[in-house]
């Protein structure tokens, strides 16, 4: 495995031992000194063609306590900003020696587009792309829910987790649905069916409109956010009418089995998805999914530079 | 030896016959079992078909404004390397052909280029966007004797406009070739929508979006007793209601691109914008729907959509990318691969679908005439036995955006002439 643009890029035992590697890492990032010196003389770009604070600050966190060094590439007063094309970033990050491009954009397939191209010859991991996916969030997710439900196991078989927002537009959704059948859960959509593509039958995973009869069988639920874009684009009515079918509020949460856990791949609209009181309760993991992420980027970075062995049959 | 007398020997009419053909000063003059002519130049033309020089409805030549894409002139060449007498110039060229002067221009350049006939299309309305009447009456008039209309790029998509273009039109005894795409249906639409459109995160073009046009057109077409030609039609519910159409006797016409025909959507999952185009590459369903139409006659003809681009407007992200792609020079190959090879389609079809009905669609003179004494020596050979492998870097096209590189096609095309005069000798531009 030289990329990582799309969880299909994974088989069960790539994405467990990524889950493995970030449980072993973790305890690196719980000790006194956080460092680990696994990606010393490397190089990862951050290249953030869209704005993300916390995904990139995330990567750079992972790759730091590699020790590699990490050079930030953002969209904001660069090159990017200024017309230039993927293509000669592309090349100019080859000629800069880089071993790797975190690269988060906001047109689907761009890291593809990377990794397929002669224009460079180093390792692809896609962050986020537009409406297609965001791998290491989901990978991130799964680890989150392995750790708190996963009863010593090391995939997910037989949990139900339920994915509820703007399916549509979400990248995280995708790469969830992808990994969390992957692993063996059961996955519920559940959206107005404005916000569910065309095509979504064929996916792995059951459809829902109704939050109410899906909330109280699930293990997790994973709230999506709603993009302010959306708000007066014929999706719903309104933001009221929308929180008020789809918004995880206090009764929705009162319905959830004892041991299930509140996800949410942040930034939240308090009040529109998630109310606040149930954000921040005891059945909520979402800060814990922060924590977690630099986990996991560990250990995508480890397992695709530091060349950890990984079964035949991975892509 | 003669240049403007030739011999073609042995060829294979569309009937199944072998006759040899006489060319003299630029016409069909003698076709024989065996001929003999000691001025003629002759060309052997065992195993080829003789087909009347292909038409093609749907062209971009780029010019003017696009010159780094393609000319006239390079777009004539690409033509004669795919065997074409005859090329439709679509109006979105900057500026638009929206008025006789750059109809003029388009005609004049074609003339100038000498290889083939460039008929310009006239824009349907001013600027191509959909609100007055273009100058029309001007256009037809012009020496460029325009009578095909389209806003191509655009759809004509406000209902009145397209009423009165189509009834406006009547008196010039003109066509609207309508580019069905639903504009609110596809506002940043990518690719077709469906299952792949939904994996990949590409915003969807619904089959509904051209089908609801379609549908509305032919149902306009009808109410004004005017003629109406659907642009590339891609979907197997667009297939229904032309075939409906006809059913009633609206006089509707439709094509179909080579791309369409052998295409889908799948190929999207690589990101590559060589596969971007509009309208969208479809299903297999749909992909079947349409070389059973073309079979049938619901679908007229092949036109290729022809639509070169810059390196840089295809080698980017998807949705940054520029939809189109090359035609020409592989159009009469993939109509070999996908309808004749398999039992769909005969020469004579093939024959009607690219050359006669296209000329008759647009109206074109000494195009699309039959291979018979007297016509127009507008004459295409192709050896259907030999195949060949495309090559973007060898095209005669000024871009290089074709989706088959590297793709073993069959059928040769190695002589084309124009009025009589060689514009490809074994395979090579004159």
């Amino acid at each position: 495995m030289r990329h990582l643009l799309s969880i299909s890029d994974l088989n069960k035992s790539d994405a467990i031992l990524i889950l493995d590697t970030a449980t072993e890492l973790a305890r690196v990032s719980d000790g006194q000194v956080k460092k680990l010196p696994t990606l010393r003389g490397r190089t990862i770009v951050n290249l953030f063609a869209e704005d993300s604070t916390r995904t990139r600050i995330s990567f750079e966190a992972a790759a730091k306590r590699l020790s590699a060094d990490v050079i930030n590439f953002s969209a904001k007063g660069s090159s990017i900003s200024k017309g230039e094309s993927l293509k000669d970033t592309a090349m100019t990050l080859q000629a800069m020696g880089a071993d790797a491009v975190v690269i988060r954009h906001s047109a689907s397939g761009a890291p593809q587009r990377l990794a397929d191209s002669q224009w460079m010859t180093g390792s692809v991991i896609n962050a986020g792309d537009g409406t297609h996916e965001h791998p290491s969030q989901a990978l991130l997710d799964a680890f989150t829910i392995r750790k708190h439900l996963g009863k010593g196991g090391a995939d997910l078989a037989g949990l139900k987790v339920a994915i509820v927002g703007d399916v549509l537009h979400s990248r995280v959704a995708r790469s969830n649905v992808l990994l969390l059948n992957l692993l063996g859960a059961h996955v519920t959509l559940v959206a107005p069916p404005t916000l569910l593509p065309v095509g979504v039958e064929s996916w792995p995973a059951k459809v829902s409109y109704d939050l109410d009869e899906v909330i109280s069988q699930v293990d997790a639920v994973m709230m999506l956010r709603v993009q302010q874009e959306r708000m007066n684009d014929l999706f719903f009515p309104n933001a009221r009418e929308y929180s008020r079918y789809f918004g995880l509020n206090s009764q929705r949460l009162a319905m959830m089995q004892p041991h299930a856990i509140i996800m949410h791949p942040g930034p939240m609209n308090r009040g529109l998805e998630i109310a606040a009181e149930v954000a921040d309760s005891a059945r909520s993991v979402i800060v814990e999914q922060v924590a977690n992420g630099v986990s996991i980027r560990m250990a995508i970075l480890y397992v695709l530079l530091a060349g950890a062995p990984l079964e035949a049959g991975s892509n | 030896m003669s240049t403007t007398t030739f011999v073609l020997k042995g060829g294979t009419l569309v009937d199944g016959s072998i006759s040899d053909i006489l060319i003299d000063g630029g016409v069909i003059t003698r076709i024989e079992k065996s001929l003999t002519d000691e001025h003629a130049t002759v060309i052997d033309a065992t195993d080829s078909i003789v087909l009347p020089g292909l038409v093609d409805l749907h062209t971009h030549l780029r010019q003017p404004g696009r010159e780094d894409a393609e000319t006239v002139a390079s777009a004539s060449r690409a033509g004669a390397k795919g065997g074409f007498t005859a090329l439709s110039a679509m109006a979105n060229t900057s500026p638009v052909a929206d008025n006789a002067g750059v109809v003029e221009q388009v005609y004049r350049l074609g003339q100038e280029a000498g290889l083939l006939d460039v008929f310009p299309i006239g824009a349907v309305t001013e600027g191509l966007k959909g609100e007055t009447l273009s100058e029309i009456g001007a256009m037809a008039d012009s020496i460029a004797r325009v009578r095909v209309f389209s806003d191509d790029g655009m759809c004509v998509f406000d209902p009145l406009v397209m009423r009165r273009a189509l009834e406006y039109i009547k008196k010039f005894d003109g066509v609207i070739a309508q580019h069905a795409q639903e504009p609110r249906l596809t506002i940043g639409s990518q690719m077709n929508e469906g299952e792949m459109s939904a994996r990949l995160g590409l915003r969807g073009w619904p089959a509904i979006a051209e089908e609801a046009i379609i549908a509305r057109d032919v149902l306009l077409t009808d109410h004004v007793q005017s003629r109406l030609h659907v642009c590339h039609v891609t979907t197997a519910g667009g297939v229904e209601i032309i075939r409906w159409a006809k059913a009633r006797g609206i006089n509707v016409s439709a094509e179909v691109t080579p791309h369409h025909l052998l295409l889908t959507d799948d190929l999207a999952s690589s990101y590559d914008p060589i596969f971007k185009v509009n309208p969208p590459l479809r299903t297999e369903k749909d992909v079947h729907a349409l070389r059973e139409a073309l079979a049938d006659g619901t679908i007229d003809i092949v036109a290729t959509d022809h639509a070169p681009h810059t390196m840089e407007s295809k080698e980017c992200e998807w949705q940054e990318a520029s939809f189109g792609m090359l035609g020409l020079e592989t159009a009469i190959s993939i109509v070999q691969k996908t309808m004749v090879d398999n039992g769909l389609l005969t020469w004579q079809g093939v024959a009607e679908r690219m050359s006669h009905s296209p000329a008759r669609i647009g109206g074109y003179e000494h195009q699309g005439q039959k291979i018979s004494v007297g016509s127009v020596a507008n004459v295409t050979l192709i050896n259907p036995l030999k195949s060949w492998t495309v090559d973007r870097d060898l095209v005669q096209s000024r871009s290089r955006n074709t989706p088959f590189h590297g793709y073993v096609l069959p059928g040769v095309v190695t002589h084309t002439f124009y009025k009589g005069k060689l514009t490809l000798e074994n395979g090579v531009n004159v």
